[in-house]
């Protein structure tokens, strides 16, 4: 074999090798790590690590705080799927009115929300729900003559705030999604369906809605899997902390907590399991849910 | 050509017409849902607006009846406070970002590139199952590594270093899968060409794969660059020290420092914004390209 051929033989295991040496180092290791670790109790680095075989996976069903964090974050999850999702949608479909004009502005504008860092929407928002001074108590509630919300300080409230946020954020680049998808849609179809006699609504129902449905999936999916990597807005916005009676305790929190404040790994290590676990539940379970298993 | 476009003109008229729709809701419905985006877009605009005006108002004005949106006596004070680093090292964290998103970004691209490139223009024996492991690692949620990841960087004596962000960072099997999307329309012709005249594999690469690649390259670089700039959760877990920590770090120290100094958490917050509006505004199609291709998290 010459040098030509042997350098074109070895060429493509040398350029893909990076990553799999990057990845080996820095996920595929800390995976498994994480997983031996969940096994033990440990407390503090370089302490002693004692073997508690599923302990920690035990103590994840009888801990509180544990669970209540599983249920905050459903909640949010709840919100991003029947609040968020339905909104974007309405957005995409008057986004994609032909008579529209400035189309290409509102696109921009309602995408602009998802280039800030969480912190700093964390920092406006800190403004928005100020119970005083706050732009929504006093621009939205104060002229339809409702008395203030006290919106991060009442745990009834704190959820909904957050809810707010996510609406604020994620509205814009999930409708961006359903407008690829509307676009996809041949207009003749729905033509097809009007000269039949159908009405716009009976379009939206039976032509437009199953048509979207790959990109719902995938916009719901994204929507779950973003409730539980939901950190920095909660956590900041509740002055790095939980909020009033943990009722912003989020999975994500409750590991950061668990793992860096109170140093305990080796049950921060079964918590993120158990998240891994879930996601992956959820993911199954979506892709199940809008047949896509039917088709396979 | 002609009758069929007559005809989808007929159609188009017919299709109007047969909704039975009276002039006048027609109308109430346009100017609905001019009245809706309308709103949409004060909602979405006006908390940004309310950052930058209320950034240039003494706490004093931050906290009065009635709110009032531009600044009654407009200061610079919070800004001056904010640069000179008597409370936080600002610029030096404005600093630490951009070196951290710079170099995140270029060694990710750098890497990804490589790996895109072997996949998408090499046929080898262990191709699929190795391009299949790339996209199944995907599928892992990243609060899996945090603890061990962070152990990890405790045992190379990384805490508190730039390369503890941007070397983990830099792996990214999404930017592999991107950019062997892009690299797959590379003529193989064209590389053949290259070898016959002597040019080694790595030159094909740096010579013909990355130039061909330059649209999916920019999307993909405002998408690292982005992600790194705002990244929170990873950057506050290794990072110890105020002159270490990158803006989104600082900015929350900063809130938990004064409960009460509004003004200035906003300013910093907008000059933490004013770099990505600045690239938006001159990169608006890669930003928009890059964060519709589904790899946001959030």
């Amino acid at each position: 074999m010459n040098w030509g051929k042997f350098q074109r033989k070895v060429a493509p295991y040398v350029f893909i090798s990076p990553f799999f040496i990057g990845y080996a180092v820095f996920s595929a290791y800390p995976v498994l790590h994480a997983f031996y670790l969940s096994f033990f109790k440990q407390t503090g680095i370089g302490t002693r690590k004692a073997f508690i075989a599923l302990g920690n996976y035990g103590k994840l069903f009888q801990d509180d705080r544990f669970l209540h964090s599983v249920l905050v974050t459903t909640y949010y999850a709840a919100g991003s799927v029947f609040v968020i999702v339905p909104l974007a949608l309405l957005l995409a479909l008057v986004l994609s009115a032909k008579f529209l004009k400035l189309k290409g502005f509102f696109r921009l504008l309602f995408f602009v929300p998802l280039l800030t860092s969480s912190v700093v929407v964390a920092i406006i928002f800190s403004l928005v729900f100020n119970e005083r001074y706050g732009l929504l108590n006093n621009w939205l509630l104060a002229p339809l003559g409702l008395s203030p919300v006290r919106w991060l300080l009442d745990p009834r409230w704190v959820m909904p705030s957050i809810i707010f946020v996510g609406i604020w954020r994620w509205t814009g680049i999930n409708s961006l999604y359903f407008l690829a998808g509307l676009q996809g849609i041949p207009d003749e179809l729905k033509e097809a369906a009007v000269i039949d006699g159908a009405s716009r609504w009976q379009v939206f129902r039976h032509i437009t809605l199953p048509l979207l449905r790959p990109v719902t999936l995938f916009v719901v999916v994204l929507a779950i899997i973003g409730s539980y990597n939901l950190f920095g807005e909660p956590y900041v916005l509740l002055g790095q902390e939980t909020g009033p009676s943990d009722s912003g305790l989020f999975m994500t929190i409750y590991l950061y907590l668990t793992g860096f404040r109170f140093l305990n790994f080796g049950y921060a290590a079964a918590i993120a399991y158990a998240m891994m676990v879930i996601i992956l539940v959820w993911s199954l379970l979506q892709l199940r849910l809008f047949g896509v298993f039917r088709e396979a | 050509m002609i009758t069929l476009r007559k005809e989808r003109a007929l159609v188009g008229r017919e299709f109007s017409s047969r909704l039975h729709i009276p002039k006048l809701f027609e109308m109430s419905l346009r100017i609905a849902i001019y009245l809706l985006l309308a709103a949409a877009g004060v909602a979405t605009a006006m908390p940004f607006i309310w950052m930058i005006t209320s950034s240039f108002k003494l706490n004093a004005e931050i906290y009065s009846y009635p709110l009032t949106l531009l600044p009654r006596n407009g200061t610079l004070l919070n800004y001056i406070r904010l640069l000179n680093g008597s409370d936080i090292p600002f610029i030096r964290q404005f600093g630490n970002s951009t070196i951290i998103a710079i170099s995140e970004t270029s060694l990710a691209l750098f890497i990804c590139s490589l790996v895109g490139f072997g996949f998408a223009v090499y046929d080898f024996r262990l191709k699929p199952p190795l391009f299949v492991f790339v996209l199944a690692t995907m599928m892992i949620p990243s609060q899996v590594t945090l603890v061990p990841l962070f152990l990890l960087m405790h045992t190379f004596g990384w805490l508190d270093t730039y390369q503890a962000i941007v070397i983990p960072g830099a792996i990214n099997a999404f930017g592999v899968f991107f950019l062997r999307q892009t690299m797959l329309f590379i003529p193989r012709e064209l590389l053949d060409a290259g070898r016959m005249d002597g040019c080694s594999e790595f030159g094909l690469y740096w010579r013909v794969g990355l130039p061909l690649s330059g649209a999916g390259l920019s999307v993909l670089a405002v998408l690292f660059f982005l992600g790194s700039w705002n990244n929170y959760l990873w950057p506050v877990i290794v990072l110890r020290t105020m002159t270490k920590f990158t803006i989104p770090v600082g900015l929350a120290t900063l809130i938990g420092l004064y409960k009460q100094e509004w003004g200035m958490v906003l300013a910093g917050a907008f000059l933490a914004t004013l770099p990505i509006f600045i690239l938006f505004m001159l990169g608006r199609k890669q930003f928009v390209a890059g964060l519709t291709s589904g790899a946001v998290k959030g």
